[in-house]
């Protein structure tokens, strides 16, 4: 789950050999002949590194990491200014929260260590089973060395990367799932090397004498390339080949097998399952870049006061008497310092004193924020599907408020927009439709009673066409009891990593071709007369994206006969072919081999397979779409499946103007790139006629205009892209791009999947940098969620492997709509008020110490004690908004989702533009001002009590009143901003108050041995026994507060009103009820 | 956890009111129904509360005499010239006439004032020894460092009490004199130089070193007086409760003012016929002036005042109590306004539909 977080070093073992193309591994680390000198090489023991520190290193380590942070660097270099430069405030006061940030961050990440460790620890410390002389020996995983001949047992997994040399069975095969590698949790089958098969016992293992050669470690799971060379009795080396079907992944589990041998080749952190676990890179949410680009304002800000306090320094100074009057002389050592020295170290002195302008508890309760927030998505039972008995799953939480910010999303089809539970609705065999079920030649009746087709096809075409159903693909068969020839069809459960071969067995089942099973190689198949037929399987051809395609390639019983089935998936319409081929030898490239099997085919049949819409999968989309998103479907499918489903889930309405741009409207004219071209700026001149305003008002624009859809496929998009050494290609693309970012929806069909990741960069690199946000759920997908700004993953059918690599997963597409508008306005709105909040109530609480300086002969004097400075944000004030940032809904979370428009509001960071900024700064320096100069002019006379005596001392007023003020003030000032009080909310806001209260007197109330001034003794008692304290009190509190309240009063007045003009708001079909709600 | 699948979510997420974020909440909205009535109230309550600080400002009476001397101002120029440039100035006295024309309501209060002179200054306001003045006589002997140049004298005694602050005592001391009938003798008004300190600073932030023998001289001992002081620390009062680091006088002065212009309590008069307060006549008050000010052009002022319940005289915060009542209420009224126009627009609107 950290594996963002985790890098495990790899260089340990990188460092010790040169990346030669190949190692050699000596199977049982034997020596393979006398004469050879057996050279041993060093590869890195099995030993898994997750975690980054250990116990020695930690405290440097993870030190040093911190402060490469420039916040933590800024507030380090303040401490040793403090410490080194003779400064107003001690360095207690910017060393203690410090210490304070760095220990809390120090802690979670131990923490995190800590678990890595122990999941490590848990892997490493496993039992494993070596062949060592003949002898089974017990050791931990760890001390797996490469070389070893490690026995492993049925529903283990296997502890590193390992050749497999047998398997108790005779034709040496295994059966393997990666459901945690890549989440297809069928059974695999591998290989031994035929030359290896018989040696199943210890003693058999120990007198094989090979060697493997194979390629150095890299991260591709289902690429492997070796040799074993195994020398028998002194003859010549025998070799053999070895591919990926030799080799069992580490994290992998063994099957239905009792237990294998085999050699372990790759260990420790060369794993394939460790390379692939590495270098996730970061993501970085929009708000974290406006928070540093706010902090560097500050930082302006600081250094100008700085600046402005050290002159005016000077300048007063030049007065001698105001220099140095005879009360307050200075000392020899002074007197004789050079006084640009002076004026450096002033300067310093006034930085450190106003270095609380910079929140330096912001970054700790923006992650504390962030961590804790994240809660509430996994939390949400609303994201819980009772189907796969899972909610929704957060991989990081550092991007909780993008999914505030969306302006782009990006989604699969199959398996997204749908549901990919195939259901095989009918066929087509020879030209003749079948619909239902097949009634039975020998009057057999069937489970499903009606049967409706037209008219019947050839009886030897139709089952072979049924035949061919029932054999290709990679079903495998679930039973509860082991079924030997025993017809139980009714107990058959099929399992597959693809829904829709299981659509097509079952299908065939319907119609009397019950597939039931693989055994030894061989498929059985129980065909309309109940009788078994067996074939067995020469090879695979497996589907991919590529070829769109799989073949099977078997051997009927009689022996004389390969029969080459194979089948094209699309989505609503399947083609089978039939061919008779011979089976060429299987070392030439594959490639050519899979294409040269698959030519020359005929076609027997189709079949007609549906998928199903997912669950408001509709409602959905029009949400995103009313919300302001834009929405783009990407898919692998051909475009009038794609299209239909486009229409179907309302992504084109019936009134969209399809605009396309697919090889069809381009192949028929002579030069392709001329008519593409034509096309362009044909659909540029359309849109920019319709929308001659800026992209700006494009959302409201949508209501008054014709609606525009696009519809390109991956080979025109190449064309565009890809046609570099055309100059004019650039153009090509910024025409391409216009045209998009006038197009309500876009559909994409016939994608690669690089071509997604290609289209979501793109994108993303568009002026004003959208954030865009990728959906999907299969392998495919796995490029344009890592791409995206925003990653989410589809817990599907199809595996894990979006999930895993996504930053948020959730069951099913219609969970997005909650999770963006709710959750993500919600995390948005939160946040940026965090932030602005934090900035606001430092620069009011450094302010009047800014003013004082000019009451003070500019001379570094603190207004506040420093224990106030360093609790100001760490106790007095933290607390309240944090509870804020986790639990405020300043619209309900059911409004939100139920109203899209709201998501509008917020994008385009709109809460952390320059104007709510400018607000809140100005805000902050009102308050500033009124606290300093209010308590200047409320105390103007001396006392302030009735017994006479003058209060106005240093320590009394200043710290007293101001920063009670300003602590009161930014906890009222967030309650006035507070919409949603939980009774957390008021615990904390007057908890805070209180606790305030309470401090006072605590430290007031003791003369502290430690301290060298004891200025604040009895000073908050003393106060607060005047009347005209409280009075003055209350007073300049209501100033602060005042206009902020006359603000909201002014904008609830208009709110009330507001909702009388129709808003110019994009109206969609379902939404028209909300809409006259309105109007 | 990181090599194995996530187990996080594979339950079903639990169903209370915090984990989905439905807390019962209040959800209060500041709209123009509840503001309304909220502005007026506070207006009234803030005029009221106004006019009452500023009448019983207005009761306090306070008369103040600046006494620095600038040449022309009064009698104590001559003062402030023959000090002029010399250190230690010679003493010197003047005095401040004045009449009351009616009884002048007690408890009345005497402080002296200085402007000008930055106490709150960095340099300045650190340069005391807490541990010395709490009595240590560790910190006796060996001041903070904080305290130079006033850390050591030029014999390398050490100083007590050490400091800046110290140092600078303000050593002007007035009386107050009576003239109940014209051209009847001047009686000396008593003043109370006692309790003008806070309690706490007197009974416990600052002590005495511990007596030696019986005496505060000898526990001084070995110990320089700060240059300026004319006489040593245990001299400053022969009242033993008052004396050495307790001398509340010395101790109003430690106690460091917030700005250039500050006050100070010298007195209080609330002794024999005085309790009540000053009855009319003439009075003066006879001014021994040391303290030197022109040199950094600052100001001396004696201010004589009275007493109420919210303190010192102070018509700002009546003032602006009245000003923020009635711009609550002027607020409130145009909110009525544009609460109402916006109002009948409304109301016009739902008409068109």
């Amino acid at each position: 789950m950290q594996m963002a977080s985790s890098s495990p070093s790899a260089s340990e073992c990188a460092g010790e050999e040169q990346r030669v193309g190949t190692r050699t591994v000596f199977i049982g680390n034997h020596p393979v002949s006398e004469t050879e000198a057996y050279i041993a090489q060093h590869f890195c023991d099995n030993r898994i590194v997750s975690s980054k520190y250990t116990l020695w290193n930690f405290l440097p380590k993870n030190l040093f990491e911190q402060f490469r942070r420039i916040a933590n660097f800024y507030f380090l270099i303040i401490f040793l200014v403090q410490v080194t430069v003779d400064t107003p405030t001690s360095p207690v006061t910017s060393g203690l929260p410090l210490f304070f940030v760095i220990t809390v961050t120090a802690i979670k990440q131990g923490y995190e260590d800590w678990l890595r460790h122990r999941a490590d620890n848990e892997v490493n410390k496993s039992t494993v089973y070596i062949i060592e002389n003949a002898k089974r020996v017990r050791k931990e995983s760890e001390k797996i060395k490469v070389g070893d001949v490690v026995e492993v047992h049925a529903d283990e997994t296997f502890p590193c990367d390992l050749i497999l040399l047998s398997s108790g069975t005779s034709d040496g095969t295994c059966y393997v799932t990666t459901a945690s590698l890549d989440g297809e949790s069928n059974c695999k089958t591998h290989y031994a090397v035929r030359d290896t098969i018989a040696l199943c016992t210890a003693e058999a293992i120990n007198t094989l004498r090979a060697a493997i050669e194979c390629e150095q470690p890299q991260p591709d799971l289902y690429k492997f390339v070796g040799r074993i060379n195994i020398y028998s009795n002194s003859l010549e080396a025998v070799a053999r080949s070895l591919g990926p079907e030799n080799l069992l992944l580490k994290g992998a589990t063994l099957k239905n097998t009792k237990k294998i041998y085999g050699v372990a080749v790759y260990t420790g952190m060369e794993t394939k399952m460790a390379l692939n676990y590495q270098g996730k890179s970061q993501k970085r949410s929009a708000v974290e870049k406006s928070i540093n680009a706010f902090l560097i304002v500050y930082l302006f800000i600081l250094l100008t006061k700085a600046a402005v306090c050290t002159t005016l320094k000077y300048v007063w100074q030049s007065n001698p008497y105001n220099d140095e009057p005879w009360y307050n002389q200075k000392t020899q050592k002074e007197r004789e310092t050079l006084k640009v020295l002076k004026m450096f170290t002033d300067f310093l002195s006034f930085m450190v004193l106003f270095n609380f302008i910079i929140p330096v508890s912001m970054y700790v309760t923006v992650e504390m924020q962030k961590f804790l927030g994240s809660f509430f998505i996994s939390w949400d039972k609303d994201f819980y599907d009772e189907e796969i008995n899972e909610g929704a799953l957060v991989n990081t939480s550092d991007l909780n408020e993008e999914l505030g910010q969306v302006d782009y999303v990006f989604t699969d089809k199959t398996g997204t927009l749908t549901e990919n539970s195939m259901e095989f609705i009918e066929c087509c065999i020879d030209g003749h439709k079948y619909k239902g079920v097949i009634e039975e030649v020998d009057g057999v009746p069937q489970t499903d009673g009606s049967l409706t087709y037209f008219d019947k096809a050839d009886k030897n075409r139709e089952e072979l066409f049924l035949r061919a159903l029932c054999l290709c693909h990679t079903v495998e068969v679930k039973t509860n009891d082991a079924v030997d020839g025993a017809t139980q069809a009714t107990d058959l459960t099929y399992v597959s990593s693809s829904p829709d071969e299981i659509a097509l067995v079952k299908g065939a089942k319907k119609y009397g071709f019950t597939f039931l099973g693989t055994q030894n190689g061989y498929m059985r198949v129980e065909n309309q007369r109940k009788e078994t037929e067996e074939y067995e399987l020469l090879h695979t051809l497996y589907f991919d994206s590529v070829r769109r395609r799989m073949s099977v390639i078997v051997k009927t019983q009689t022996g004389t006969h390969f029969l080459n089935l194979n089948f094209s998936p699309f989505l609503f319409v399947r083609q089978l072919i039939e061919a008779k081929m011979a089976l060429q030898d299987r070392e030439e490239k594959m490639e050519k081999v899979f294409d040269d099997i698959e030519t020359n085919m005929n076609l027997i049949g189709a079949t007609a397979v549906e998928d199903k819409l997912q669950d408001q999968a509709a409602e959905t989309i029009e949400a995103l779409h009313a919300a302001g998103l834009k929405v783009w479907v990407l898919t692998g499918d051909k475009m009038e499946t794609a299209k239909s489903t486009c229409y179907a889930c309302r992504l084109f309405q019936t009134s969209t103007e399809l605009l396309e741009l697919t090889t069809k409207t381009i192949e028929d004219s002579e030069r392709k790139e001329d008519r593409l071209h034509e096309l362009l700026i044909e659909y540029r001149k359309k849109l920019l006629h319709e929308f001659p305003k800026s992209t700006r008002s494009l959302k409201k624009a949508w209501t008054e205009h014709q609606e525009y859809g696009l519809i390109i496929d991956g080979s025109t998009l190449s064309l565009i892209l890809n046609s570099s050494q055309d100059y004019s290609s650039n153009n090509y693309k910024s025409i391409f791009l216009q045209i998009c970012m006038k197009c309500t929806a876009v559909l994409c069909c016939r994608m690669a999947p690089l071509q997604k990741a290609q289209i979501v960069r793109m994108v993303k690199n568009l002026k004003g940098s959208p954030i865009t946000l990728s959906i999907g759920d299969g392998a495919n997908d796995v490029s344009m969620i890592l791409e995206s700004h925003v990653g989410i993953g589809i817990k599907g059918k199809e595996g894990r492997h979006a999930a895993r690599n996504s930053d948020y997963a959730v069951p099913k597409f219609k969970h997005l709509k909650k999770l963006l508008l709710a959750h993500g306005h919600l995390y948005y709105v939160r946040i940026a008020h965090l932030v602005q909040y934090f900035f606001y109530k430092n620069l009011c609480f450094i302010l009047p110490q800014f003013l004082y300086q000019f009451f003070c002969g500019f001379s570094q004097q603190p207004l506040y004690d420093a224990a106030y400075l360093t609790m100001y944000n760490i106790c007095f004030t933290s607390l309240p908004i944090l509870a804020y940032s986790l639990l405020e809904q300043h619209i309900n979370i059911d409004t939100l989702t139920s109203d899209p428009r709201l998501y509008m509001k917020i994008t385009g960071n709109a809460m952390l533009q320059l104007g709510p900024f400018l607000y809140w700064t100005f805000l902050a320096a009102f308050e500033g001002t009124v606290f300093f100069f209010g308590t200047y002019f409320l105390f103007q006379t001396s006392s302030l009590e009735d017994n006479g005596k003058v209060n106005r001392t240093y320590g009394a007023i200043y710290f007293r009143i101001s920063i009670y003020e300003s602590s009161c003030v930014v906890s009222l000032q967030l309650a006035l901003d507070t919409r949603f009080w939980t009774w957390i909310n008021h615990f904390v806001i007057w908890g805070s108050l209180a606790f305030y209260v309470f401090f006072s007197f605590f430290w007031g109330g003791i003369i502290w041995p430690f301290l060298k001034q004891q200025r604040m003794y009895f000073v908050f008692a003393q106060m607060l026994s005047s009347v005209s304290t409280w009075l003055a009190i209350v007073f300049l509190i209501f100033i602060s507060l005042f206009p902020e309240i006359l603000l909201i009063v002014l904008k609830n007045v208009r709110r009330r009103s507001a909702r009388n003009p129709n808003l110019e708001l994009p109206m969609l079909l379902s939404y028209k009820h909300i809409d006259s709600g309105y109007t | 956890m990181t090599w194995r699948a996530a187990t996080r979510g594979a339950h079903q997420p639990d169903n209370t009111a915090f984990t989905q974020q439905r807390l019962p909440a209040w959800q209060p909205l500041l709209s123009a129904g509840i503001a309304l009535p909220l502005f007026f109230c506070t207006g009234l309550a803030f005029i009221g509360l106004g006019l009452g600080l500023y009448y019983t400002s207005n009761g306090i009476k306070e008369l103040e005499y600046d006494y620095t001397g600038n040449p022309g101002t009064g009698n104590c120029s001559v003062c402030a010239a023959v000090g002029q440039g010399r250190a230690p100035p010679p003493s010197c006295s003047c005095a401040w006439y004045f009449s009351l024309p009616e009884l002048f309501q007690g408890p009345v209060y005497l402080y002296y004032e200085l402007s000008n002179f930055y106490q709150n200054n960095r340099r300045y306001s650190v340069s005391r020894d807490n541990e010395q003045l709490s009595g240590w006589p560790s910190a006796l002997r060996n001041p903070a460092n904080e305290c130079a140049p006033y850390q050591r004298s030029a014999t390398g005694l050490p100083i007590a009490p050490c400091g800046a602050i110290a140092n600078s005592l303000f050593n002007d001391s007035f009386s107050l004199w009576h003239q109940r009938r014209p051209g009847g003798p001047y009686v000396e008004v008593p003043l109370d130089r006692t309790g003008i300190a806070w309690w706490t600073d007197y009974h416990v932030k600052f002590r005495n070193p511990p007596l030696v023998n019986g005496s505060l001289a000898l526990a001084f001992q070995g110990t320089a007086p700060p240059p300026n002081w004319r006489r040593p620390v245990y001299e400053l009062s022969p009242d033993p409760n008052n004396t050495g680091f307790i001398n509340q006088d010395f101790v109003v002065w430690m106690r460091i003012a917030a700005l250039p212009t500050f006050r100070k309590l010298y007195s209080r008069i609330r002794q024999g016929n005085y309790s009540a307060g000053l009855p009319r006549g003439s009075y003066f008050i006879n001014i021994t002036y040391n303290y030197p000010v022109r040199a950094f052009g600052g100001h001396k002022r004696i201010i004589l005042s009275s007493i109420s319940w919210m303190g010192g005289k102070n018509p700002f915060l009546g003032i602006a109590y009245l000003v923020v009542g009635s711009l609550c209420i002027l607020t409130g009224f145009v909110m009525l306004v544009v609460f109402i126009r916006y109002q009948d627009q409304n109301d016009e609107d739902e008409d068109q539909e």
